[in-house]
């Protein structure tokens, strides 16, 4: 019965190899797009988009979208949508905050209640979306002005903080420099001694060795993975395909480090990120729980069949997304030092364009973590780059809008060219 | 010798990196019905929707001359216009919309916008009588079986005032009842005038009703057979490119102990509570054993085996199920999983794939454990493996195990399932409907893939609506009939026509 099958092995592994480097181009067509659109916005501001200072910057203000972005994922995956993460983030800024400064209460602890908090209201929406079978469109629009409602009822018109200094720390704080200061080119002192700002490059030598330490991890783990495939007999990528993607990204991560450190070094929440990132990252292509989130997007009655608990997984992933949302609620009042009455207002829409940019598919079953992460750094710069070059707040609105839209449609193309 | 109404010539159309058709010639005579035949993935639908315009002018080369104009359609509509109307496998009605509404979707009986609901129900009701479908225009189309819905698309296809009619696979999801009353449709308007292409993989089918065949293969134009030279080996030959001796792979049956018992099943409705689906079924398989369900339509055998498989249809069942004399709960896919039970569905796309995701993933998800830590880390390797083993076992035919499942033939979808649910090693397999709208070839791969099962020792299930394959390959045979088990034949003294009586005899107790 082998009548169809001489053709399509002959031309294998030409194919694979074409395939391997289309695939590639994909998934890397988002990191050059990143990267054209900072080159773009650094040359319109002479450079200021790449100073140390504004590079920390683009973390600080966006780590709060790309935490919410890595839930919205899962949940998009899923084939749902969550509209009430901003007004959870909200409220649960609020609740940490109150309990804090109206109670007194160990900032650990309010963070932890708040994210438990979050982790209830994520059950609740889950609970209505997969077990009751309302639609989460639905669900999670009331949840919006549910949240919206008892964040305004809470703070009562007014914005509670300052918080105290270690609550502060998760967004403002960067990890101490163990190694210490690594000066590399002496600032010029002014007349009083004092180092002169923009003179000089001393680094935070922890973060070299930390940046320096994450891409030897990342090419070890490369060719750890590329030597199994090869010993078990099944082809690898191309040689020096392999060898370029990871040589850019190496380089990447390091020169973003070299920034870091010749500022204050890695701000703790980059940290918080880079963690939940890995986390996600793993979940979604390791775990048996992330492949089936793929898998009941994909095919809901299939997945459902397969004996896949289709309910109980989304229940999972709402808390989930709940967890985060209340996870951003607290980097988001620690950001500001008080929580206040629109606090997440209009954040879930960033977060879902966030993960769409990212190339998830409004369909269910496509995403990619990196991907989210990535169109969250895309809409982030863009916001960052266009308020350095003093673009008004609404052409902001207008040409973050089409970007979104921009970005989908090219997807949509290419996936159907190809 | 009748006049020339369509002719293609030299169609060849390609897709990236696959020449889907090449120099494709066809001759369709006016007022004959013309079969298609050629296995999944050969290029018939392909042919068929470069002459309707799906694919417009220019995205392929070659000539099509109809009524001896050439024809240059940049989309449906300029196709429709001249009389063309096609029919595709998987129906475009709207459910939720009346059959009248779905006749006249797209060519509303309106002037200015405003719909004339009177001449919208006097023409539906027509044309409803010339298909011989005894409905009212207002019934939803939900509410009335595939054979029926599949007349409401031939009405559809007769407002248009089709000349040429083409119809893709029109009875692959018909009872044999359904089927025979949709091809004397078509020969009474044969008798009228109009000129039909069928394509289709029944070839009894064909033999019955086609003036002339075109077998086409690989995307190439094989012949085209006169009706008088038409044998059904003689298609075969054509379709697969060699003789078929035996369209049924031999076995020698070791039959052992019985594995797996339901006794007195019985499943209502999950809508309507009141109505009863299955009526107090048992049954048995033993070790080693292939065993068919037989009916029509609607007589309860998917139900049967969703309501065993986790309860996945019906409401307030009743009964028990045994594994190896061992009263067992299979009240959730898990649990029967579990208890080494697998379900391969009667429809691949809906039920049974991923088709946004490749072979890999598709293949492990029912067992992903299997290739996991305790904790739930996915082992890339393992998976790897096991999958290209089944790929293999299963002679799934694709560049590699990262091919879209939705890219695949149906053949070789259906490959994916099985293996999908081998992997899950289950001890007892309900194989539902396993090669429906596959081709010949495939047909064969699948049923030795159930023979090499059965030898090594599992218990098979199998329900089929196509008489000549249970007969074919199973051992024993229950007859389904409204939810009733109406016989039980063992194979070799069984035939379509006892069959068919024990249906008849069930129906006519049912009446009585």
């Amino acid at each position: 019965m082998s009548t169809e099958t001489a053709a399509p092995i002959t031309n294998a592994a030409k194919a694979s190899a074409q395939q391997a480097l289309k695939e590639n181009l994909r998934q890397y067509g988002l990191v050059l797009a990143l990267i054209a659109i900072m080159l773009f916005f650094a040359y319109m501001t002479n450079g200021i988009l790449f100073l140390p200072v504004n590079l920390t910057n683009v973390v600080l203000q966006n780590s709060y979208i790309i935490v919410m972005a890595l839930g919205m994922l899962l949940v998009i995956v899923a084939g749902h949508i969550d509209l009430s993460v901003g007004s959870v983030a909200g409220f649960i800024g609020a609740v940490a905050a109150v309990l804090m400064v109206d109670y007194n209460f160990n900032p650990f602890l309010a963070g932890l209640a708040g994210i438990a908090v979050g982790a209830m209201i994520g059950g609740a929406q889950g609970y209505f979306i997969a077990y009751m079978k309302i639609p989460s469109f639905i669900v999670t629009l009331s949840g919006m002005l549910v949240f919206k409602g008892l964040l305004l009822w809470l703070l009562g018109g007014r914005s509670v903080g300052p918080f105290p200094t270690e609550f502060q720390m998760l967004s403002a704080g960067f990890i101490p420099d163990v190694i210490g200061k690594l000066t590399i080119v002496a600032p010029q002192l002014n007349a009083a001694g004092n180092p002169m700002p923009n003179t000089g490059i001393v680094l935070h030598s922890t973060t070299m060795v930390i940046g320096i330490l994450i891409v030897a991890a990342m090419l070890y783990v490369a060719l750890k993975s590329r030597r199994n495939r090869e010993s078990h007999g099944y082809e690898a990528e191309p040689f020096a395909l392999f060898v370029a993607k990871n040589a850019l990204m190496g380089a990447i991560i390091l020169y973003l480090m070299y920034k870091f450190a010749s500022y204050k070094g890695l701000p703790n929440v980059l940290i918080v990120m880079g963690v939940l990132i890995a986390l996600f990252v793993f979940i979604t292509k390791r775990m048996t729980f992330g492949r089936r989130i793929f898998a009941m997007g994909g095919n809901e009655k299939a997945a459902k069949l397969s004996g896949i608990q289709t309910e109980r997984l989304t229940f999972f992933v709402f808390v989930i997304m709940g967890m985060l949302a209340a996870l951003a609620g607290l980097i988001y009042a620690a950001r500001l030092n008080q929580a206040t009455p629109k606090a997440g207002a209009g954040m879930e829409l960033d977060v879902i364009a966030a993960v769409f940019v990212g190339g998830a598919s409004a369909m269910g079953g496509v995403g990619e973590v990196a991907g989210a992460v990535i169109g969250a750094f895309i809409m982030g710069v863009m916001n960052n780059g266009m308020g350095l070059m003093g673009i008004n707040i609404d052409w902001q609105q207008v040409i973050k809008g089409l970007v979104l839209l921009g970005a989908v449609a090219f997807d949509l193309y290419n996936k159907r060219k190809a | 010798m009748a006049e020339t109404i369509l002719e293609m010539k030299d169609i060849t159309k390609t897709f990236p990196g696959v020449r889907a058709l090449s120099n494709v010639n066809l001759n369709v005579r006016r007022g004959e019905i013309h079969a298609i035949v050629g296995e999944n993935g050969a290029g018939k639908s392909t042919l068929m929707k470069v002459l309707s315009g799906v694919y417009p002018i220019g995205s392929y080369s070659g000539e099509i001359l109809y009524e001896g104009k050439e024809c240059r359609f940049g989309g449906i509509h300029d196709s429709e216009k001249l009389g063309i109307v096609i029919i595709h496998q998987e129906l475009a009605l709207v459910p939720l919309l009346s059959i009248a509404e779905n006749i006249f979707l797209g060519n509303e009986q309106a002037r200015f916008g405003v719909i004339d609901w009177n001449s919208v129900r006097k023409r539906s009701a027509e044309l409803l009588r010339k298909v011989g479908l005894h409905e009212d225009p207002d019934t939803l189309i939900t509410n009335i079986g595939t054979g029926k819905q599949q007349l409401v698309e031939i009405a559809k296809a007769l407002s248009k005032e089709v000349k040429l009619l083409i119809l893709d696979e029109p009875t692959a999801s018909l009872s044999e009842k359904d089927s025979h009353a949709l091809l004397d449709l078509l020969a009474e308007f044969r008798r009228q005038g109009m000129t039909a292409i069928l394509i289709s993989h029944k070839l009894n089918e064909v033999k019955k009703i086609a003036d002339r065949v075109t077998v086409i293969r690989d995307g190439q134009t094989i012949e085209t057979m006169d009706k008088d030279d038409v044998t059904e080996d003689r298609i075969i030959t054509s379709m697969v490119g060699r003789t078929m001796e035996d369209r049924y792979p031999s076995r020698d049956a070791k039959v052992g102990d019985i594995i797996f018992e339901v006794k007195n099943w019985s499943v209502y409705h999950p809508l309507h509570t009141d109505r009863q689906v299955i009526k107090n079924i048992s049954l048995n398989v033993r070790k080693g054993e292939v065993v068919g369900i037989a009916g029509l339509m609607g007589a309860g055998r998917t139900e049967f085996a969703m309501s065993v498989f986790g309860r996945t249809y019906g409401t307030n069942v009743t009964g028990e199920v045994f594994l190896h004399g061992k009263p067992a709960d299979t009240s959730t896919v898990g649990k029967a999983v579990a208890n080494g039970l697998a379900y391969a569905t009667e429809d691949r796309k809906v039920y049974g794939l991923n088709l946004i995701d490749h072979i890999k993933h598709n293949v492990t998800i029912a067992n992903l454990p299997a290739v996991a830590s305790r904790t739930g880390v996915i082992d890339d390797m393992s998976e790897l493996k096991a999958a290209n083993e089944y790929r293999k076992k299963t002679n799934i035919r694709s560049s590699s195990v990262y091919q879209i499942t939705g890219n695949l033939s149906g053949g070789n979808q259906q490959k994916v399932v099985l293996s999908k649910w081998l992997f899950s090693d289950p001890e007892v397999l309900i194989l539902d409907e396993p090669t429906r709208g596959i081709d010949v070839g495939a047909k064969y791969e699948v049923y030795t893939i159930i023979n090499k099962l059965a030898e090594e020792g599992k218990a098979i299930i199998v329900i089929s609506s196509e008489m000549p394959e249970l007969l074919g390959i199973c051992d024993r045979i229950y007859v389904l009939n409204e939810g009733r088990i109406v016989g039980e034949l063992a194979a070799r003294d069984a035939s379509q026509e006892k069959i068919m009586r024990a249906i008849v005899r069930g129906e006519e107790r049912a009446a009585s």
